[in-house]
Formats: structure tokens, sequence, C-alpha cells
């Protein structure tokens, strides 16, 4: 079965069958990641377009690698962030690099919404690395494939998102996936950061970091952006760790059995202390290896649906 | 071509009035000179309208246009908003001042007026801004405005944060029996937000405006209007709260009157899913509560005016992310169907529709248009209820073409529309526009 | 129309006689390794190793190889084979590795095959059996072991079933039927 549409746009997107293939085809991928020669020509010929808009080097670097480990050729490109400053559109940017025939245009853009705006015009597979905060789907997926490989099954599971909810594509896109899969989901933050409507996902809000954590089989720590504080939805980064930090003590509070997530970079001893990124209830590293499967899932999947 | 007319058995409604029959006009050197049963055949030379089937008003009044002149003329010229207006059945458009340079002083508002006399199709008739510049600081020359021609004051589009400042353009603003306009918006409130706060603002993760950003200035001019005793009009009003406010305001008396636009009685956020940046405004597209709430407004009379709000951008401005795309939608040409829908799904009275595009805004701005009685300048829309059309951009005479309801099927449009007595040739095709 | 092509013993018969053609051509059982071609070669190399188990004493050691990523035909194929892992837990250098598949057909499997194999690690050695040789050879590929050889048209199609998947052992050709 292949993977019947032309972008990856969003987690809501896509069926329960559509993510286990997906899953299913990134737990192959692991696997040509542990070879001596970490390389197979599926995506030969194939041309592969980083269009990001917003400065990144986890996830472009995945992205990059994942097409590379395909035998993709792929391209970065930084472009300034407001299209203003250029005084091209965004339409413009993407018009014009597709016209060097690519096949897939990952892009990343601080405004919600821009790869939905661009699959709309693009014949090239275009896949969202991050909007805003709308979504970013490829570290939905794989936060889902981490807590499956780990966990066994999804339903059922308490899980715990913690920081700034609303700012958050990861939040976003974790939050479609697991109710999708029947988890519990809570999301715990500074009111300021909680986003109006989130109720209406299926999730349980709580102000309270304790309370919430109580049992929980997966804590997801967001990062919190640090810019957050001049605008007024925190005093103080002291008072926010204070409040929201994650540390042994709270961990505690969680399942003996607990998994730590976070989509990084972690600010430590703000969201998290050192001793829980570094300690064995973390499978931060495990999403960084899963990410690239993922990602190599994804291109490998559009690929065949792209045919029909 | 004489300059007499014979409108023939059209359904004449005139609210001001309270007439609603099947009649007669009859134009003569620009104004009506009879409206009956049956006029007979004039002396001389005369044209004859066949009227049977259609709908004879007041031509409709638009309080609330951006001509863009001067400063934005790739937006929109006069000549282009003018056609746009006649097009959608508009005689009279009210243009906002938030132009480049700002429309706060006598110059610019006697530049709007022989752009508008040169090539003009409609009535221009300009607001003047509230401050200087617009920048709520210090207040403009409005005896000059006013002498200039200007029928109101408004900072629209920069509102006037500071309400002492508010208060003393108020009080100063009866000098003159002007209406102030204000477009009610908390900009702190509003901060970076792009559309309505709500479930849709998050699913899109998209900046949410709350929609107490308009509420808490609606509640301010309410009570700055008691203060002041001013004619204090609030522009595009869009939410339930709002709403609420100058329902309770009417009743207890206080001077104030409240517009909508055909978008907030039509559309919620639900629009804005596919990131369309043509439903994007301020102020943004509210939920289905607050838009049942406006209908509510509309049928009880807390609301007497459906102004359009027409904001041209250019598509190159519109074609960017949802952030970094202007606010604002054009209207000219879609606010009369989407008003006439409102008899058919039982809101108002074809009169009442009427009434709002015609009598409502001119009793606000207290100008002696939006009515048919002898001797008055005979501005005139003849309207075709039952034609059914669809929204087309390549159709549209506004020089932008930025609607959400661009492919709708309309019901209901202007098929001949009469300024100071002259029928403006070449607009329509037998209710087709050519 | 279908016709059975082989039952199950006929299989089984032909499966003992490669393992004892396996054996002789290498001269005994040393550094042989099995990779089977997924999903029925990988089931036909396990029954390889446990008839070389019988004959031995031990079984050969057996690896699965997915050649999904190694296709030529990735970008124009009308079925989908859902990914399979790749799973060969020992190291193939200086040993002889025995690819098995069900059916040899055009040869372009294989070829992924060799090519997977190669980038995987450097066998000393690579040899080819398979269950049918159905003929319609596109590129210079030919297997050291045969179950049967089976002289067929461009239009027909044969199937492997196998007991692995839940169904009954057997080799079928498939004729369309005329429709005219």
């Amino acid at each position: 079965m292949p993977l019947k549409r032309k972008d990856i746009l969003s987690i809501d997107a896509l069926s329960c069958e559509e993510i286990d293939l997906i899953l299913q085809t990134a737990e192959s991928f692991k696997e040509v990641s542990t070879r001596d020669i970490k390389k197979v020509p599926a995506l030969r010929g194939k041309t592969i377009i980083n269009l990001f808009f917003e400065p990144s080097t986890r996830t472009r670097t995945s992205f990059e690698l994942a097409g590379k480990r395909l035998s993709a050729d792929v391209i970065n490109i930084s472009a300034a962030s407001s299209s203003a400053v250029k005084n091209e559109t965004i339409l413009d940017t993407a018009r014009n690099i597709e016209a060097m025939h690519s096949d897939f245009i990952v892009v990343r853009h601080s405004a919600s919404g821009v790869p939905q705006l661009l699959a709309g015009v693009l014949r090239s597979a275009v896949i969202n690395a991050g909007d805003g905060a709308h979504q970013h789907p490829s570290q939905g997926l794989l936060d889902l494939m981490t807590i499956k490989e780990k966990k066994g099954e999804i339903k059922g599971l308490k899980v715990v998102i913690v920081g700034d909810i609303l700012h958050s594509r990861v939040a976003r896109s974790d939050i479609q996936g697991l109710v999708k899969y029947g988890a519990e989901v809570c999301v715990v933050g500074p009111p300021t950061l909680i986003p109006s409507g989130i109720e209406r996902w299926g999730v349980k809000v709580s102000l309270h970091m304790d309370e919430a954590l109580v049992g929980a089989d997966i804590i997801i720590v967001l990062r919190l952006q640090l810019e957050r504080q001049s605008r007024g939805f925190f005093p103080t980064l002291r008072e926010y760790a204070m409040l929201y930090g994650l540390n042994q003590n709270r961990l505690n509070l969680a399942d003996p059995e607990v998994l730590v997530m976070h989509p990084g970079p972690i600010n430590r001893g703000i969201e998290l202390s050192s001793e829980i990124a570094d300690g064995l209830s973390s499978v931060i590293l495990d999403q960084v290896t899963n990410g690239l499967a993922v990602r190599m899932a994804l291109f490998f999947l559009l690929s065949e649906g792209s045919q029909h | 071509m004489s300059d007499k007319i014979l409108i023939k058995g059209g359904r004449i409604i005139d609210p001001s009035h309270k007439r609603d029959e099947v009649a007669d006009l009859l134009i003569e050197a620009g104004v009506i000179s009879g409206i009956s049963p049956s006029i007979a055949q004039p002396e001389g030379t005369f044209r004859t309208i066949d009227a049977r089937g259609l709908l004879v008003v007041p031509g409709l009044i638009d309080l609330h246009t951006h001509l863009r002149v001067p400063g934005f003329e790739y937006k929109e010229t006069i000549a282009s908003a003018t056609a746009a207006a006649a097009s959608g059945g508009f005689t009279t458009v009210c243009c906002m001042p938030n132009t480049n340079p700002v429309n706060d002083n006598q110059a610019v508002t006697e530049l709007i007026l022989e752009r508008a006399a040169a090539e003009g199709l409609v009535h221009v008739l300009p607001v003047g801004a509230i401050t200087k510049g617009s920048q709520g600081k210090e207040l403009a020359e409005m005896a000059e405005l006013v002498s200039a021609g200007c029928v109101a004051v408004s900072d629209d589009g920069l509102p006037v944060m500071n309400s002492e400042i508010m208060r003393l353009a108020m009080t100063y603003a009866t000098i003159f029996d002007i209406p102030v306009i204000d477009h009610c918006e908390d900009l702190n409130l509003t901060a970076d937000g792009v559309i309505f706060e709500g479930k849709v603002s998050t699913d899109l993760g998209l900046r949410g405006i709350p929609s107490s950003s308009e509420t808490v200035m609606v509640a301010r001019d309410i009570e700055l209007a008691e203060l002041t005793g001013a004619r204090v009009h609030l522009a595009h009003i869009s939410t339930a709260g709002s709403v609420q406010l100058i329902r309770e305001a009417k009743k207890r008396g206080i001077s104030v009157t409240a517009e909508t636009c055909p978008h907030y009685f039509t559309l919620t956020d639900e629009a804005l899913r596919g990131y369309d940046s043509n439903a994007k405004m301020k102020p943004p597209l509210a939920s289905s509560k607050d838009m049942e709430a406006i209908l509510a407004g509309l049928a009880d009379g807390t609301i007497e005016v459906i102004a359009t709000d027409h904001a041209p951008h250019a598509s190159e401005e519109k074609e960017q992310e949802l952030d970094c795309a202007p606010f604002g939608i054009i209207g000219l040409e879609t606010a009369l169907p989407l008003s006439l829908k409102l008899v058919e799904t039982g809101v108002l009275s074809l009169s009442d529709v009427i009434e709002k595009l015609t009598s409502g805004p001119a009793k606000v701005i207290g100008q002696k248009i939006g009515r048919l009685g002898i001797g008055d300048r005979a501005d005139i829309t003849l309207i075709d209820p039952d034609v059914e059309w669809t929204v087309k951009a390549s159709d549209m005479k506004s020089l932008s073409k930025n609607s959400p309801f661009i492919g709708w099927t309309m019901k209901g449009r202007a098929s001949t529309v009469i300024v100071s007595g002259k029928v403006l040739e070449g607009l329509y095709d037998g209710g087709k526009l050519r | 129309m279908e016709r059975v092509i082989l039952n199950s013993n006929e299989i089984s018969r032909a499966l003992t006689r490669i393992s004892h053609e396996i054996l002789e051509r290498n001269k005994g059982p040393k550094d042989l390794i099995l990779i089977g071609i997924q999903t029925g070669g990988v089931y036909l190399a396990q029954r390889l190793s446990s008839q070389i188990e019988k004959i031995e004493g031990d079984p050969l050691p057996v690896g699965a190889l997915d050649i999904t990523l190694y296709r030529d035909d990735l970008a124009n194929r009308s079925a989908y084979p859902t990914l399979k892992k790749t799973d060969i837990p020992f190291d193939m250098t200086d040993h002889k590795v025995i690819l098995v598949d069900d059916v040899l057909y055009t040869g372009r499997t294989i070829r992924a095959a060799l090519d997977s194999l190669i980038d995987l690690g450097r066998p000393r050695e690579i040899q080819l059996a398979v269950l049918i040789d159905r003929g319609h050879r596109e590129l210079p590929i030919r297997a050291d072991y045969v179950g049967k050889n089976l002289p067929t048209a461009f239009e027909e199609k044969v199937k492997v079933f196998l007991e692995e998947t839940g169904e009954e052992d057997r080799v079928i050709l498939n004729r369309p039927s005329k429709t005219h």
C-alpha cells in the first residue's frame, strides 16, 4: 500500500492506517543507518530541496541525511524569513525553485499555513518541516514511533505535555497523533501559554505540574522559547522553572517506567534538569534516531504515492 | 440625451417615507419630480425604463469604503472604486482617511473631491481623520475638514488608543454635529494576532485576536459618548459582546449608532481553514455565536447600518503567508446580494435591508440622501431581486480582487444605477456585467 | 485457468535435491550462508537450512534481504510491496552466499539483490538458488540451483504458496482466460 497523497502537511490529515504504514516503513529504514554503507539507491535521481525560512540545524540535518541515505540529491536553501524584505512573494520563491525540477520540497516557515499554501500550487511533494505554531508532522510521527517502540501500544497511555502549548507546533502534532491512537493526553503549562479551546481536541488541561504528573507514562517536555518572557507570558525564567520545570522530585510522581521526551534543543535547567535529560527515563536520543528513519520513510512513501 | 427619465412599473421601496408600492417614478433635471401609481408620459423627449419585476430603491450608501486615494493607487483608484460601487448598486461612498498622506487636512479632502469629480462615477463623501496623521496624539483641524466637505471623522485603521484624546475629539466634534466613527480595537489586546482567537486559531496555529479587543473599545466609546454627548458611530461591529453593549447603551438613550459588514453576518472564522488571506480582515471573522448575535442585532435594530469596509489590497500583497498578508477584503460588489439574503433567511424584511443600506447610513452622517422624495437628487438603484449570478474576479470592477466570495453564486443585483439623474451606461448588459 | 506445477511433496523433494547440490558443489557446509529475498525466498532459505542440518548436523546461518530499495522500477511500478526488513545478523566477508528466491523471471530482482548484498558486505562468492525458473530473462543472470525449469508464456503468472504464510505448499501457473 502506498501513501496515496502528494504532501505531508499535518498529522491531522493522516489516518491511523497511513501512520502505521509510515512507522512500519521507518522501522525497516532504521536498519539502513546501522550498515557500513549507509545508503540505498531508492531515490536515485530525485531532487529534494530543503527550503528553510527559519533557522534549524537538527531538523534540516535530519531531512538532509534522510534524503542522502536514499541517494537523492539534497539542496539546502535558507531563505530570508520575510518575503517583504526580499520583495519576492513566497509563492514566487517556491515556483522558482520548482522550475529546477525538484521532486520534494521540505519547507519550514515561521508563518503557519505556508506549506499548505505551497502544496496548493506546486507539483513537487511538499513536506511540512514545521510551520509557525501549526504543525510539525515528522516530529509527531517520530514521537509516536518512539513511544510505540518503547511501550508497545499507545492506547490508554497517560501522556503529559508540558510547556508553551500556545506557540508549539510540536504539541499540536503530538496531541493529534496521540489522541488518534487513544492516549489520554494532558497539557500542562502557564494559562498564558495554553491556547484557547484546546480542550476540544480531546485533551485535559492542567495548570499544576505536580497534579498532572501523577502516574504519567510519558512526559513530553516542550522547548521554552526564551523570548516569550519579554512578551510577558510569564514573569521570569526562574519562576517558570519553579512552576513547570521537570526535576527529579517531580519525575518521582510519574509511573516508575515513565519516558521523558523533548523535541530539542533543550534549555537545561529551565524546562528540564540535566539529571533527567541524561537519565535513564530520557529517550531524547532515540527520538533523534527515529526522526531520521521517519523522514526516510516519508520520502520513500511519497515517491511511491506521487506516481498515482 | 434627455434629462427626463420615466421609471415604469417598479416596486418602489423607500424606507425613509415608509413607501413600498408598485409605481412609476419620474426624474427631471436630475431630481425626482414625481412618484405615483401611474405617471403619464411627460412632454418632450424622455427615456423610459421598464422596471416591471424590479425594485426601485434609493441609491445605496456605503459608510465605510477605502478608496485608497491618495497614496495607494496600485490597490484602487477613485475610478475603479466608484465603478465597483456603482456595479454593486451604491451611489454614494464615504471614504476613510487612512490614505497617504492621511486625510487630516483640507488639502487632502479637496484632492479627493477633485479627483472624484473628475473620474468618479458615484458621489464621494470624505471622512476626515480624528487626529493629525491618525497618530492618536493631537486633534486634526476638524472645522477645516468639515468646511472642505468631510461628513464625519474617524481614525479607522489606526484607532485612537488614548481615551483622553478620544474624549476630547468627541467633545470637539459636537461643534459640527458630525459623527465620530470609531474602529473599535484595542491594539494592545490584538497584539500580533491575525485571526479571531478560538478553536480555529488554535487548530491553525495562528495568533488569535480576542473578541475583547473589540468589546473593550465599544464599552469605552459608549461611556465616552455618554460623557460627551457626541454622536458616536461604531464601525464594522463583529462580536456578540459588542452587540449586547450597544443594545444596552441604546436602551440608556446614549447617542450611539452601529454598523456591521456582510462578511460578519455571512462568514465565520471557519472560512480561514484553508489559510485564505482573502478571509483575513479586521476585526476578524468571529465564531458562529458572534455571527448569530450580529444577525439578532440587525433584526432588532441595534445595528442600523450595513457597510462594506471595502478594503482593496493588491494580489501580491494578499498572496503571502497569512501572517504577513494585510487585513481587509473588498465588498462593494457583493454587499447587496449578501444583504438581500437576509430577507430570504427571514432575518430582515426587504424594506429593513434597504433601510440599512440607504436611510440608515444617511441618518448617521446627517445627509439628505438615501431617500426618494419629490425634489430629492435622483440617486436611484434598480435591483433585479431574482437574477442569479456567480462572482468572478474577472468581472469585478475593483482593481483588487481580494474577496472571499469569489466563486459564490449570488441572487439579486443592481440592474440600473442612476446618479444625479443620469443612468450610468456601460456597467451592465441585461443584468450581466459587460 | 490454473494448473498446479508443484505440489507439497514435489517442493520438498526439489529443496532436498538443491540442498545436496549446494553441499556437493561447495564441498560441504563450510563458510556457507543462506540469504533469502523477502518474503518467499526467506522461507525457502530457512527450509534449505533445516535440510542441510538434517544432512550435516548443523544449520546454515539464514539472513533476510529486502530489495525494494534497490529496485530499478521504483519510479514507475504499479504494485507496491511494503518495505520489509533486511536482517543479516552476521558478517558476509569471506563467506559464500547462497541467494535464495522463489521465482526467477526477468533477473531484475536478482540484479537488485546483488547490488544490495555488495553494499552490505564483501562475500567471497554469491550463488543463486531458485525454486522455479520461468525464463524470459532481461539480464545476463542464471541460477546455480533450480527446483524446476518451467517454460511459460509472457502473460502467464507463476505463484508460489508456502505453509509459512498459512497456505498449502504449492506452485501454480495461472493462464489468463482468452476473452475472444
